[in-house]
C-alpha cells in the first residue's frame, strides 16, 4: 500500500489523532466515558495507554460489530457514555439494525466515531467507502451529525458530545481544508453575493471556494449538518441554493426543501454518486469521478446557474 | 414444587394471547417463573435500582408467559393482560422496555440481547457494582443469529462472571446444534449446565451453578434427555 489509511501522508495530526487524544483525556476526566472499539485503533498508542490506565472502561471485543454496538448499548443502559469507533461502513452499514434498535430503540444514546468517509482509503477500495453514513442515520430520528472540515474542529463537539446525552455522529476524514473554521450550530457565512447561496460541508468547502471564485456568490459552510441550520439557511435571503456534501449526493435534498417548501427556490445538491466504480486511485481521483473537484463543482454549479 | 402465586400466574398466561403462532401455555413460563420467583433480586420497588439484578428477555416473540410473570410479581397491573397489544396498550407483541416497568429491553429482532447485555454486564463492573448479575434469556433458534456468537466467543475470552445467559431450547433451530447447545459456550470458556424446562428444582440448580471468573449458561430445554 503507498497510503495508510488512518494517517495523513505527511505526518501531520489527522482528525482520528485529535479525535484519540480527546477521548483519552474525557476518559482521564469523566468516569462516566466508556471507548468501545472493534480493532480499529485499538492499537494506537493513546488508546493503548488508555486501556491500560481504564481497563473496565475500555472495551475491545476485536473485529466484531454488532457486538460492539450492542455492547455500546448495554453500557449506556447501566449509566455509562460510550464512545464507539470504527470504520464508517462497518459501524453504520454492517450494524446498523445494531444502531437503530440498541441505541434509539431502547432509549440510551451514543457517541458514534468513524474513519474512513466516502473514499479516504481510495486504495481500498468500495469495502471500505462509506458516502451513505449521513442518509441512513437520517431514516432514524434523533441523531445530531458532525462533519469537521479539519482537525482542529474535532475536539470541541466531541468533547460537547461525549459530556451530554445526545445520540451523536462524528464523521471524521483525511480530506480537510486548509485553515480550519469556528465549529457552531450556525451556519457560517464566509462571502456574499447575489446569484445564489453555496452552502460547503465539512471537508469540501477549499474545493468549493475553489470552484466558485470570481462567482457572484455567497459561500457559507457548516460542519454540524443535523440538525441542519434551516434557520440559518433562510436568513441567507436566496433562492437559489447550492449544497456541496462530502458523501451521498442529495443526502440533505429533505432538508433544505423541507427548510425552503414556504417559498419558491432552486436546489442543486453535490455530493458523492452512488455509482460503484470498482476503481481505486486517490482520493483526488474520486473527487474528480463524482465530479466533486473544483472543475466539476464549477461545471455544476455555472449550468445551474446558467 | 410450586410457590405462592404460581397457580395464580399460570392462570394469567391464558390471558395473554399475543401471537396466534404462540400458545398461551407458553413453554417459556415456567423458565420465567423461576426466574422471577426464586433467582431475580428485582422487586416493583427496585426494577429502576442499579443494584438490581436484570433479565433481558432477548427471544421478544410470544411474550404472553413473560406478562404474566410480571403482573404476578406486581410490576404491572394484571388488568393489562386484557388488552395485549390494542391502540393503548403498553404491552406488545413484542416488550416494550420504554413502556414496560421491570422490562430491560425492547426486543423483538433476535440475536440483540445477548449483545446488550454483556455491555450491562461491562457497565456495572466499570461502575463498581459487582452485586448484580445480568441474566439473558435466548431461544435455541435465535442462537442462529451470528451476533450471538461474537458474544460468546468475547465473553468466555474476558471472563464477564456477572453474565447468565438462559437458553429456552424447544428445539426449534431449523438445522440444529449437533454436539449440543451448550458446547458452543462451553469451548468460549463458559461454565453449563443442563435442565428441564419445567423442572423447577434443577433449574433452580442450573441457575446457581455459576462459577467466579467465567460466564454461565444454563440449557433449559423441553427435552432433557436429548441434551
Amino acid at each position: 500500500m503507498r497510503t495508510h489509511p488512518m494517517k495523513t501522508a505527511d505526518g501531520t495530526t489527522a482528525m482520528r489523532d485529535v479525535f484519540i487524544a480527546e477521548t483519552g483525556r474525557l476518559l482521564d476526566e469523566e468516569p462516566r466515558t466508556a471507548l468501545v472499539l472493534a480493532d480499529i485503533s485499538a492499537g494506537h498508542g493513546r488508546f493503548a495507554d488508555a486501556a491500560v490506565k481504564h481497563p473496565d472502561r475500555v472495551v475491545n471485543v476485536g473485529i466484531r460489530e454488532q457486538l460492539m454496538v450492542g455492547v455500546a448499548g448495554g453500557l449506556a443502559l447501566t449509566g455509562m457514555r460510550p464512545v464507539v469507533h470504527t470504520y464508517a461502513p462497518f459501524l453504520i452499514e454492517r450494524a446498523f439494525e445494531q444502531v437503530k434498535l440498541d441505541l434509539g430503540h431502547q432509549g440510551v444514546s451514543a457517541v458514534l466515531v468513524t474513519v474512513g468517509a466516502s473514499y479516504d482509503w481510495a486504495e481500498g477500495g468500495y469495502t471500505h467507502f462509506s458516502p451513505r453514513d449521513v442518509a441512513l442515520l437520517d431514516t432514524i430520528p434523533g441523531w445530531r451529525v458532525v462533519v469537521p472540515g479539519h482537525p482542529d474542529e474535532v475536539a470541541g463537539p466531541l468533547r460537547d458530545a461525549v459530556l451530554g446525552d445526545e445520540p451523536v455522529y462524528i464523521r471524521l476524514s483525511l480530506r480537510r481544508n486548509a485553515t480550519p473554521q469556528p465549529v457552531t450550530d450556525r451556519l457560517t457565512v464566509l462571502r456574499e453575493g447575489s446569484r445564489a447561496a453555496v452552502v460547503a460541508v465539512g471537508p469540501m468547502l477549499d474545493n468549493t471556494l475553489a470552484a466558485v471564485e470570481g462567482l457572484d456568490v455567497t459561500v457559507a459552510y457548516t460542519a454540524n449538518v443535523r440538525p441542519f441550520d434551516v434557520t440559518g439557511l433562510r436568513m441567507l435571503g436566496h433562492d437559489t441554493i447550492v449544497v456541496v456534501e462530502p458523501y451521498l449526493a442529495g443526502t440533505s435534498d429533505r432538508v433544505l426543501r423541507t427548510a425552503l417548501a414556504d417559498r419558491p427556490h432552486r436546489l442543486l445538491s453535490l455530493g458523492v454518486t452512488t455509482a460503484d466504480l470498482h476503481a481505486f486511485g486517490t482520493p483526488d481521483d474520486h473527487d474528480r469521478w463524482h465530479g466533486l473537484d473544483p472543475a466539476g463543482i464549477r461545471a455544476a454549479v455555472g449550468d445551474f446557474l446558467h | 414444587m410450586t410457590s405462592t402465586g404460581y397457580a395464580t400466574a399460570r392462570e394469567l398466561v391464558s390471558r395473554t394471547v399475543v401471537d396466534v403462532r404462540y400458545p398461551p401455555n407458553n413453554y417459556t413460563f415456567d423458565l420465567l417463573w423461576v426466574l422471577y420467583d426464586r433467582i431475580l433480586a428485582v422487586t416493583p420497588q427496585t426494577a429502576e435500582h442499579p443494584h438490581r439484578d436484570r433479565l433481558l428477555l432477548s427471544k421478544g416473540h410470544g411474550p404472553g408467559a413473560y406478562y404474566a410473570v410480571l403482573a404476578a410479581k406486581g410490576f404491572i397491573p394484571v388488568e393489562w393482560l386484557d388488552d395485549i397489544a390494542s391502540a393503548e396498550s403498553a404491552l406488545g407483541g413484542h416488550p416494550d422496555a420504554t413502556r414496560v416497568p421491570g422490562v430491560e429491553i425492547s426486543s423483538g429482532s433476535l440475536g440483540h440481547g445477548l449483545p446488550i447485555g454483556v455491555g450491562q454486564a461491562l457497565g456495572l463492573r466499570a461502575q463498581g457494582i459487582t452485586r448484580p448479575r445480568v441474566y439473558v434469556l435466548i431461544g435455541d433458534a435465535e442462537l442462529d443469529e451470528g451476533s450471538n456468537h461474537e458474544a460468546i466467543a468475547y465473553a468466555g475470552a474476558v471472563g464477564l462472571d456477572r453474565l447468565t445467559v438462559v437458553v429456552a431450547d424447544n428445539g426449534s433451530a431449523t438445522h440444529g446444534w449437533p454436539g449440543g447447545i451448550a458446547s458452543r459456550f462451553a469451548a468460549n470458556g463458559w461454565t453449563t449446565a443442563t435442565a428441564g424446562i419445567t423442572d423447577h428444582d434443577a433449574l433452580t440448580a442450573a441457575l446457581r451453578a455459576d462459577t467466579p471468573g467465567r460466564p454461565h449458561v444454563v440449557v433449559a430445554t423441553t427435552n432433557p434427555t436429548e441434551d
